[in-house]
Order: C-alpha cells, then structure tokens, then sequence
C-alpha cells in the first residue's frame, strides 16, 4: 500500500482558501427548545487554516450548535456566514454546496455501500451527470465517474483506508469507520471541515493516529471545527478553543488560556472550586 | 470448490466470445418463445407471456421506487391506469380519437411521471409505514376518480370501462390482426410479444444504467440514510421526486400497452390488490436486483397459470378431481410465496447489497463483535 505524501487533488480547492480573517463566522445565535434555551448569543469566529475547538460539558450546546451551522436546525435569531455567503436558512445540501461539510457524533455512514461508494456519493454535489447522461453514458458522464471513483479512491487512500475500498461500510473497524466519514466529507471539497466529536469510542492508539490525520490535514489547507470531549486531543490539536456551557459561550483563546480560565474548571468540575 | 468454480465463471465472463455467445443464445430463445410456447402449451399461453413482460415492465418501475430508493408504494398501479386511460381515450371510439400509437406512448410515461411527482411532492417528508400509507390512498383516489368521472361530463366512461380500443399499430402494421411475414404466421399475440419484448428490454437496459450512476447512488444513499445523505450536499426532495417519476413513467408505459393489448379496460383492472401483486414480485423475486425482479415477476404472473393444471394432476393420480382447482390454486400460490420468504428473506435473487443485509454470517457477525469490543477498550 503507498502511502499519499502528496495531499490528493481533491483537497486542491481548500489551499486556495487559506487567507487571513475569518471563514465561518457566527453571529449571535440562539436556539430554543421549548423553554430550554439551548444556545443563546453565541457567537464565534473560525480562521482559515486552523482547528477550530468546540468544548463544553455534556448538554452545554456543541451538537445544537453544530447543527444550527449545518443548517440541519434553524435559529431562531442571529446567522452563520461561510465567507461571503450566508448560511442560515438554507438547506443542509446548500450548505455542503458553500463548502461546510460535516461528520456525525453517532457514525452515519451508507452502512450497505463499499467505502468507495460512501466517497464516491460525497462527490455528487461536485458533479453533474442526470437520469439522461447516466442513461446514455456519453462521453462526459464516463469521464466524470473515471474521475469521481479515481478521486474517492485517492480520498480513501489519503484517510488511510485505502486498501478497505471494496469493503462493505457495515463491515469495517470502528476506527476505520471513522475515517471514512471523514473521507466522504472530504469528497465534498469542503472550506471547513466539521467533526462532530471524531474520537468517541475510539482506544488510545486510533486517536494518536486520528491525531496525525487532523494535522495533516490542517497542514493541507483545511480548516476544521470539532466538538470533542477528550481533551488531549483538543488540547494538542486545536489552535484556539470556545467552551460552551448551558448555551452560553464561557470562554475562548489558546487551549492554555482556556485550561486555566477559572469559569471553565468550574464548569467542567462543578463549581467546587469557587 | 465454490471458489474455483467462481473464478471459472469470472474467466467465462470476461471471456468476448463466451459473452457473445452466450447472449446470440438468449436472443435465440426469446425469439423463439412464443413459437415453442405456442406449439408446446397452447395460444393461451402466448397471452400469458404477453402478460409477464407488461408486469416485468412494471415491476422494475416499482424497482426503482422501492428497491432503489426505498419509498415504500402501495399505489403503484395508479401510475399503470394513468397510462392506460390516457391510451384508451386517445385511441377509441369513445372520444372519436384515434392516435397513433407512437405519439400516446411517450406522452403516457410523461403524464404518468407527473403524477408520480404529484403523489410524491406532499409525501416528501413520510417514510416507511406512514408513506405507504399515503400512497395507498393515492392508488384508491385515482381509481374512485377512474369510477366516478363520468358525470357531469362523462371522461371515463365510469364503471363500464372504455372499450373498442384501438389495437397497436406501427406503420400500417396492425398488431390486432394475424400477419404473415416470409410465410410465416404471426398471431396478434406473437406480434404483441416481440413489441413487448422490445420495451422490456429497453427498460432492463434503463435500469441497469441508472443503478450504477451518479442518480442510482444517490438512490441509495437515501434509503440507507437520509440525513446523512442530505448532510452530504444530495438534494434528497429532487432526488425523491426523481425516483418517483422514473419508476411512474415505466408504469405509464406499461399501462398505454395494455390497454392497447386488452383493447377495453376498466376502473376493475387497477385496484390494490394489483399495487400488491407488483410489489409481491420485485420482494420474492429480490427488490433492488433487476434479473431478480424480473424472474419475480415472470414467476408471479405464470405460476398460479400453471396451477390452473391442477385439476387435470388430480384427474391422473386420483382418477377425480377432489378439490376444486380454482380454489387449490391460490392456496398453493400463497403457499409457496410463505415457503420463498422463510427460505430466502431477501428474495430469489437478491442483490449483492441485499443479500449480505439480511446475512448474519459468522464472520460478519466476529466482525461486529470485534469492533464492539475496540470501542469499550
């Protein structure tokens, strides 16, 4: 198996983006459910090239949030913005079209497709062929599915799964599974990549490795924003971290100046500390 | 040895001449068919053949729905009847019209994919139970519709049906009548047969393409996971209605064809008890896997013929007849559609995806444990 030194051409159309200032910004959203409000006023600003931190205790918001971004919920006041263009209230597939593509706390892959067709279904929103190319199969409708199997192929082998290609999502390693969601958000030409807790349920060695593929890929050009509980990895990973709590943003900076904010440790630990 | 004999077969499928060969010997036999059939079992089972391509037609418009993309339809048929009324009302005495075959065909498969997108538009956000419910109704509101217009203008002719349809015709070529080509002797229902034959296999060769394209996995991935395939940039109510409309269109098709066959048709033709016998042929035959649903549908429609014999059986083994065939054979029907789903849940040939679904295989099963057991570690 060789391995991909080379960052695929797929991940192309995210270093062009790397620029100063912000690519996603969030400006003051709230969220209610019923009387809980769930998010209230956040607001946040992810920069190009880095990895964007979302910490907060069980139930503080990270999932709501991450969900009013992907637009799988609506605010009810404020917006996201994706550079130039407003993210709230479009539709979630409008939102991946912008170039915010997004991963699952609870894996949700095509469980019965092949990896490869996982990836190859995460190209749709870059492709075009319809019902008549695909009946026909002229010309470019063959040379767009040479180039979306050849492009997940490379995704595949980029995530470290390559050689699981012909594999069943069903049937493949937890760990491996992960990745594969990874892949297939990847497959999207994502500006920002959003991991909806990436480590969880994952044994000390597949983090570590999960690890080098973050880095590698900030290093490629992508900008991440990841909800995670364990926190070495946030810690050694992230650039700048927001902590949430009951719907609230409690503190924001390096993960050294959130480690050590005084809300944060109370948060985290009950408030035994004041 | 499985695999030995597997690797065999993968040779004998790359194999140009094999291939070649093998499809110069389908071609024979289906050209060959109704004359064998003809000769062998009588006319009547000619029609009957004539029968099975029309549900083959129609069972992998249903494919599409279910199979593919996994909307649940129960009023499948409502698709068929739309295509056949438009067909007996542009081509009978009934309004004075008499179009040709030609220009009504393509305009059914249309008019039968809008009302695919019509009963699929309000049900965008329904699944399973809830969808074949509504789509259940939909089937029954479009008969009633069929039954009931006929006052204050009378379109459908109501209960009684549209009769007098005119037969095919293609060029002068009336498919209605005996032929003669080269001294051969084609009755209408041979004629009926290759016609048939031909769109069937234009519809195999549509479907077998669609599956495996930037459409058909889309398909799939919303029925895998809806959410997932939304977060993942696929326009799912487009797609949707998409599939809706591809899988109507076959049955419009397929409806403006028999009709034409039939040559007089009624709000009878058309009810649930249709819906369910489609439905039935692409879950025995395998739902996802075309040569599955076609052999589904080709079983369904000629077996419970068959068992039309079973009178004659028990007149030669018991020297009368004990039970009435007509009532023996839905029994045995019903029978063996229990015996197909205890033995093979997931269909006589299912697919690739299908089949591994509903396996619980010891290695896939040391699998999951496996990963089970790394998440607690």
């Amino acid at each position: 198996m060789t391995r991909a030194a080379n960052p695929p051409s797929a991940l192309m159309h995210a270093a062009d983006n790397v620029t100063a200032g912000a690519v996603l910004s969030v400006e003051n959203v709230s969220k209610h459910f019923g009387g809980l409000a769930a998010l209230d006023q956040v607001s946040l600003e992810v920069h190009a090239g880095e990895i964007f931190g979302l910490i907060g205790p069980n139930g503080a918001g990270k999932t709501t949030l991450f969900n009013v971004i992907t637009a799988l919920y609506v605010p009810d006041s404020g917006h996201v913005r994706l550079r130039t263009q407003m993210l709230s209230g479009r539709k979630p597939h409008e939102v991946v079209q912008h170039g915010l593509a997004r991963t699952f706390q609870n894996i949700r892959l095509f469980a019965n497709m092949s990896a490869l067709e996982n990836v190859m279904v995460g190209r749709h929103v870059r492709t075009t062929a319809g019902v008549f190319g695909a009946i026909l199969r002229d010309r470019a409708t063959r040379a767009e599915e040479q180039t979306t199997s050849r492009r997940a192929q490379e995704l595949l082998d980029y995530v470290g799964i390559g050689r699981h290609a012909h594999q069943l999502a069903r049937n493949m390693a937890y760990g491996d599974q992960r990745r594969l969601e990874i892949a297939r958000a990847l497959a999207t030409d994502p500006v920002v990549l959003a991991l909806d807790e990436p480590a969880a349920g994952m044994n000390p060695s597949e983090t570590e490795s999960l690890m080098t593929l973050l880095t590698r890929l900030r290093a490629d050009g992508v900008t991440i924003l990841l909800i995670e509980h364990d926190m070495r990895l946030v810690m050694g990973l992230c650039d700048r971290v927001v902590v949430l709590d009951y719907g609230k943003k409690i503190a924001q900076g390096t993960p050294a100046v959130v480690r050590a904010d005084e809300r944060v440790i109370q948060a985290y630990l009950g408030g035994v500390l004041t | 040895m499985p695999t030995t004999r597997r690797r065999r077969w993968q040779r004998l499928k790359h194999d140009r001449r094999a291939a070649l060969v093998a499809w110069l010997v389908i071609g024979v036999v289906l050209a060959l068919l109704p004359f064998v059939t003809g000769e062998l079992l009588g006319r009547s089972w000619v029609r009957i053949l004539d029968f099975a391509l029309l549900y083959i037609m129609l069972a992998l418009g249903l494919n599409i729905v279910v199979g593919y993309a996994g909307l649940l339809d129960l009023g499948y048929i409502a698709f068929y009847a739309v295509g056949a009324y438009l067909y007996a009302l542009l081509a009978s005495p009934h309004f004075g019209l008499h179009w040709p075959v030609w220009a009504i065909l393509p305009m059914g498969a249309m008019l039968a994919a809008g009302f695919g997108v019509l009963l699929g538009a309000p049900t965008l956000k329904l699944r399973g139970d809830y969808l074949a419910i509504v789509t259940l109704g939909f089937g029954e509101i479009i008969r009633i519709f069929l039954t009931n217009l006929n006052t204050p203008i009378n379109i459908t002719n109501g209960p009684q049906g549209v009769s007098l349809i005119d037969p095919i015709t293609l060029g002068g070529f009336s498919l209605g009548e005996t032929q003669s080509i080269l001294g051969v002797t084609l009755p209408s229902t041979y004629t009926y047969y290759y016609l048939f034959l031909a769109l069937s296999l234009a519809i195999v060769f549509i479907s077998i393409r669609l599956q495996d394209s930037r459409i058909g996995r889309a398909w799939v991935a919303i029925r895998e996971d809806e959410v997932a395939a939304a977060a993942m940039g696929i326009n799912t109510r487009n797609v949707k209605l998409l599939a809706f409309a591809m899988g109507a269109s076959f049955a419009g098709v397929s409806g403006g064809l028999f009709a034409g066959f039939q040559g007089f048709i009624s709000p009878e033709s058309f009810t649930l008890f249709e819906s369910i016998i489609v439905l039935c042929m692409i879950v025995l035959g395998g739902m996802g896997n075309i040569a599955g649903v076609v052999l589904g549908a080709l079983l369904i429609t000629v077996f419970p013929e068959a068992l039309r014999y079973l009178g004659d059986l028990q007149q030669l083994l018991l020297g009368r007849v004990l039970v009435d065939p007509n009532d023996l054979r839905l029994l045995v029907f019903g029978l063996a559609l229990v015996m197909v789903m205890i033995f093979r849940p997931a269909g006589l040939l299912p697919s690739v995806r299908r089949r591994r679904e509903f396996s619980a295989d010891e290695s896939v099963l040391a699998q999951e444990q496996a990963s089970l057991y790394d998440t607690r570690r």
